[in-house]
């Protein structure tokens, strides 16, 4: 069977730390970082990696568009 | 999984999904989590595929997103705040070829600009008006605007909207797609990725209705105004669908001219 395998990368310094991507993630992928970024926000990470498929719902609903996607399929 | 697999997985010939091209560098002026990012976002998307990025003239509003012209890289005019529909009216007229749209918010689309959204709408221009609706007065602190639900607190209805004392909340998108001069007229949301699909599809098609020529394409756009409300970007959204989407339901209005709702 297809594996499907995804990845995301955020621009940390231009996370807003909303929020909104983890709530929109159906594989509960995304946390907010305990660090926080230049402007004092909670920026977002990758706290399960092996989890993503990379079907962009993330990126979709972040208002300030910094997350990118990526997908591989692997036989 | 180790740093090598990601990197073998983040590659460009891997990517499904970035931020447009039509979108500049600036640091979006909202609020953490305010869907304005978002409705900006899926209108590059849509310039950005239909390939009409020199062809296109938006007008930005007075509000929260006054600033759109930072935001997208396409030429742009500011009007007055909620005559976007009258200069738009006038640059499409001596531009027919322009995809012209509109962005405005309630305060500035159903408050104080209602005459140029109304005649607008009538006249049947050959524009696009995308209209985010949050409820309130964003950028002035949070007030009370027509479209306010009943009983919602705001700055200025801190006990809640009284209908007795404040009348009614206006549901403007239902009123002009009475008039003959609309003819496309939906409501979406930007807060979820399958809606944000469903509202990038209109805003496509409002777009490419302006070669046929028929009258105003209308989108309006249910979105949270997080800081207005007090609430957390989820939870504002959560909130949003629970109290406005009842009283402002999504979906089509009118579709090729026809009432469908
Ligand atoms: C002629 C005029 N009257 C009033 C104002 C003050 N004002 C600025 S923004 C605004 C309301 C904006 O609300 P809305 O259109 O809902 O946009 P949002 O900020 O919520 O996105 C008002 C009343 C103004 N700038 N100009
Ligand atoms: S939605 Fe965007 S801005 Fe908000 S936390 Fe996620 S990555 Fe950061
Ligand atoms: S791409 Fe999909 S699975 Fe991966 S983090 Fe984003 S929402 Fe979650
Ligand atoms: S005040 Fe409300 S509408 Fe304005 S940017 Fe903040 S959340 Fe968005």
């Amino acid at each position: 069977m297809a594996k499907i395998k995804g990845a995301i990368v955020v621009d940390n310094e231009a996370c807003k730390g909303c929020g909104v991507c983890i709530v929109s993630c159906p594989c509960k992928v995304i946390e907010l970082s305990k660090e926080v970024n230049g402007k004092g926000y909670n920026y977002c990470y990758m706290k399960d990696p092996d989890a993503c498929i990379g079907c962009a719902s993330c990126g979709m609903v972040c208002p300030d568009g910094v997350i990118t996607v990526y997908k591989v399929k692997s036989e | 999984m180790t740093q090598e697999e990601l990197n073998n997985i983040i590659k460009p010939e891997n990517l499904v999904y970035e931020k447009s091209k039509i979108m500049t560098n600036n640091t979006l002026s909202f609020c953490p989590g305010c869907g304005h990012g978002t409705a900006h976002r899926i209108i590059a998307e849509v310039i950005e595929e239909m390939g009409i990025q020199e062809q296109t003239i938006g007008i930005s509003p007075v509000g929260c997103s006054v600033l759109m012209y930072n935001f997208l890289d396409i030429d742009m005019q500011q009007a007055a705040h909620g005559r976007a529909p009258a200069l738009a009216t006038a640059i499409k007229r001596l531009m027919p070829e322009k995809y012209v749209f509109t962005y405005q918010g309630d305060g500035d689309l159903a408050a104080i600009g209602t005459a140029e959204t109304i005649h607008a709408c009538n006249r049947g221009e050959n524009i696009a008006i995308i209209f985010i609706n949050n409820g309130i007065y964003g950028m002035t602190g949070g007030q009370m605007a027509p479209t306010t639900l009943e009983g919602m607190q705001t700055a200025t209805s801190p006990y809640g909207r009284d209908l007795k004392i404040m009348g009614n909340p206006l549901k403007i998108t239902e009123m002009v797609a009475m008039l003959a001069g609309t003819y496309s007229v939906t409501r979406q949301s930007v807060h979820t990725a399958a809606n944000v699909k469903k509202a990038k599809k209109a805003i496509r098609v409002a777009f490419e209705n302006q070669k046929l020529e028929k009258g105003v394409s209308f989108v309006e756009i249910v979105s949270n105004c997080n800081s207005g409300w007090k609430l957390s970007a989820p939870a504002a959204n959560k909130w949003m669908e629970e109290n406005m989407f009842p009283f402002y339901p999504l979906g089509d209005i009118k579709v090729e001219g026809k009432l469908v709702k």
